[in-house]
């Protein structure tokens, strides 16, 4: 009872402190929010190296912008999306925040939207995957910059039925994200001419896979769709290969991350077929960028990371060019602009919210192949932003067809 | 092919097999907590920590100091197993006086330290433990394809499960530990060092939690979370077999694997759950659980 007692009074005391600094700050600084998964499964994908990324672009833009100073906040969403949410509600309340970077997890990010738009602040969901969030989910304020389910398996599906993988079965994570990509895949594959056998809805972070890839095995099909992430892709596909597996079926990843194939291994992950947004080594700005990300995170930026930097870029570009930070000025300067940058060429923000870019559909490459360190991925076919994104569709109320 | 119920007795036999494998682990695990709670009346949060834990042993002794696979086996649960030893002697002892709830508690604060302090170092997404050359590739069963590696797991396991079981059940060591935990001050005035002997059981509890993973890494990746959603099922099965246990933990351990994996074919979604089911039946029915004295 004692030790509660001193606990909350310790804690009111830091929510006083902490309040009152912020409201004074609001008016001379351009706040910019992140939140992201900072401690669970997802926190190598973007994590402290999307919250270095966000510095590095600060930065580079002169750390002000309309003679203000412009400052980062940082919190850990666990996962939660009522933590997501409420944190974000707080910023926006006590700290003047002008603009959220959502990090990984879609559930989380379709919460924070929510906020955004009744609150009014420029979101840029960066780490989710969710295509709900320019669709049913979307909002005036809401840009999703990276790559969504639409144009992951635009990308991975559609390649993997050209080269002959005509039936499909699906390991599903049983989330929204999961059940989005399974959608947005089985789509594709019968658009092309492809049959979907069946999926199995398994649990987020089972601790073993081999049951689910049993029954994969059994519906006879020739492609094993990996509508997971993280460590639950990782664990999936070790299994897959220990059990014989990917003799009879092509594993295909419809989302990797560069983190998940420098963890499982050329060795393992070798063949695999992935759609990215951005990778590292693709031209001299990408390599220009990451080599000095390098230099801070002693690791390669996933295409997450990445994009936080261009986000955050992009934003203070449009704030600059309206002369103000008010939401709803800045959102027009976004939707008028063209991002030219390390991670994008000639991108632009669609009405519904999309930031249309090229994709790339990538191989992962054979230990024979690779030459360097974090030398991973060959480029099967870059994608327009058009053919990755696809038409407006109307679901989203605010963009009509 | 014959059926039962509609499904192939090979798909059936299958996961049979592939439900042993994941109960053997379960089994591994709910006997460390069994012994510890039986002994000692801790509740061990961090068990699924030191599974990380042991884990993280093994794959920095093959990357920076050549241990091989065989060598870790033996020296990961040893080194991790120390350092429980130094937890409960600096720590865990000054609670035994006070409320089991204070031992969950530090024990809880240790799991989020240790996996706090494994992904500040080592990330999230962890790292690959290659498979040991002498149990590469697999053996077609004719009902299934079996990697050696899983038939060794079932075979370690249940060798380590029945040989604690033995030691503790059946020897005058064993019978020494449990005089400790009905009367220790007495056992004390007949000589014995009692403190030294929970220091050894905590030891030795945390060592099975880091043999179970060095077992596991080369099945699946090794990261600093891979114990924390394990550690509540070893819970569920700890109490299904009855607190304290051994017995009861190896056969829960091992029956739960097996409905486990029956529950991924006949409705995967539940395939998380159908442990607390089981968990909360016994519960009404046998409270003390299924192989519980009291």
């Amino acid at each position: 009872m004692g030790i509660s007692k001193t606990a909350l009074g310790l804690a009111l005391l830091l929510a006083g402190v902490a309040g009152s600094r912020a409201a004074s700050a609001a008016d001379s600084e351009v706040v910019i929010g992140d939140i992201d998964d900072l401690s669970g499964t997802y926190s190598d994908v973007m994590g402290a190296g999307g919250q270095e990324a966000i510095k590095m672009a600060i930065a580079d833009f002169g750390g002000t912008v309309l003679g203000r100073k412009i400052s980062l906040l940082v919190t850990d969403h666990q996962n939660k999306p009522d933590i997501g949410a409420s944190k974000f509600r707080e910023w926006v309340d006590q700290s003047g925040l002008s603009m959220l970077i959502g990090g990984s997890n879609s559930g989380v990010n379709i919460a924070m939207a929510k906020v955004a738009g009744a609150k009014k602040v420029p979101f840029f969901a960066v780490g989710a995957a969710g295509s709900s969030l320019t669709n049913e989910d979307c909002t005036a304020y809401t840009v999703h910059y990276v790559y969504d389910t639409t144009a992951l398996a635009n990308g991975t599906a559609a390649t993997m039925i050209k080269n002959g993988g005509k039936t499909w079965f699906y390991l599903t994570a049983d989330y929204a994200f999961g059940t989005q990509l399974q959608n947005a895949a089985s789509k594709v594959v019968e658009a092309n001419g492809g049959k979907n056998l069946g999926a199995v809805r398994v649990p987020l972070g089972a601790s073993d896979f081999s049951s689910f890839l049993l029954q994969a095995q059994g519906s006879g099909a020739s492609v094993l769709g990996l509508a997971n992430a993280g460590g639950d892709f990782s664990n999936s596909l070790k299994s897959a290969i220990e059990f014989g597996i990917t003799k009879t079926m092509k594993p295909a990843a419809l989302l990797a991350f560069i983190t998940n194939i420098h963890s499982l291994g050329l060795e393992t992950a070798q063949g695999l077929y992935l759609t990215t947004g951005w990778y590292w080594d693709l031209n001299d700005k990408t390599r220009a960028f990451a080599k000095r990300y390098f230099a801070k995170m002693n690791a390669e930026p996933s295409m997450d990371q990445a994009g936080a930097y261009s986000a955050t870029m992009t934003y203070l570009t449009a704030v600059k060019a309206a002369g103000t930070t008010d939401a709803d000025k800045v959102m027009v300067e976004l939707k008028k602009a063209k991002i030219n940058d390390m991670f994008a060429t000639g991108g632009y923000i669609r009405a519904d919210g999309v930031m249309v870019h090229d994709m790339y559909v990538m191989q992962v490459k054979t230990p024979q192949e690779s030459k360097y360190p974090w030398d991973y991925y060959k480029v099967v076919k870059v994608m327009s932003g058009e053919e990755a994104f696809g038409p407006i569709t109307g679901l989203c109320s605010i963009a009509p067809k | 092919m014959t059926e039962i119920f509609g499904v192939p007795v090979a798909v059936i036999l299958g996961q049979l097999m592939l439900g042993l494998v994941n109960g053997a682990f379960y089994a591994m695990l709910s006997l460390g907590l069994a012994v510890i709670f039986g002994m000692m009346g801790v509740v061990n949060f961090a068990h699924g920590a030191f599974y990380a834990l042991g884990s993280f042993a093994a794959l920095l002794g093959l990357q920076f100091l050549g241990v091989n696979y065989w060598m870790g086996l033996v020296l990961a649960p040893l080194a991790v197993g120390l350092l429980g030893m130094i937890i409960e002697r600096l720590l865990l002892r000054h609670l035994y006086r006070v409320d089991p709830l204070y031992g969950l508690l530090l024990t809880f604060g240790v799991a989020l330290i240790v996996e706090g302090g494994l992904q500040e170092r080592f990330g999230s997404s962890g790292q690959s433990y290659p498979v040991p050359a002498a149990l590469a590739g697999a053996v077609n069963l004719g009902f299934m394809i079996l990697p050696k590696y899983r038939a060794w797991v079932i075979v370690a396991s249940v060798t380590v499960c029945f040989g604690t079981w033995f030691l503790i059940e059946r020897t005058r060591l064993g019978a020494t530990l449990r005089a400790a935990r009905e009367n220790g001050p007495l056992l004390q005035a007949f000589g014995v060092n009692v403190p030294l002997l929970l220091t050894l059981t905590y030891g030795g509890g945390i060592a099975l939690a880091a043999l179970a993973g060095v077992l596991a890494a080369p099945v699946i990746l090794v990261t600093p979370q891979m114990g924390s959603s394990l550690v509540t099922v070893v819970f569920a099965v700890v109490v299904i077999g009855g607190m304290g246990s051994i017995l009861g933990a190896i056969v829960s351990g091992l029956g739960l694997g097996v409905i486990e994996g029956f529950t991924k074919v006949i409705y995967p979604e539940a395939s998380n759950i159908v442990v607390y089911v089981v968990m909360a039946l016994v519960l009404i029915l046998r409270p003390a659980g299924l192989f519980g004295k009291e």
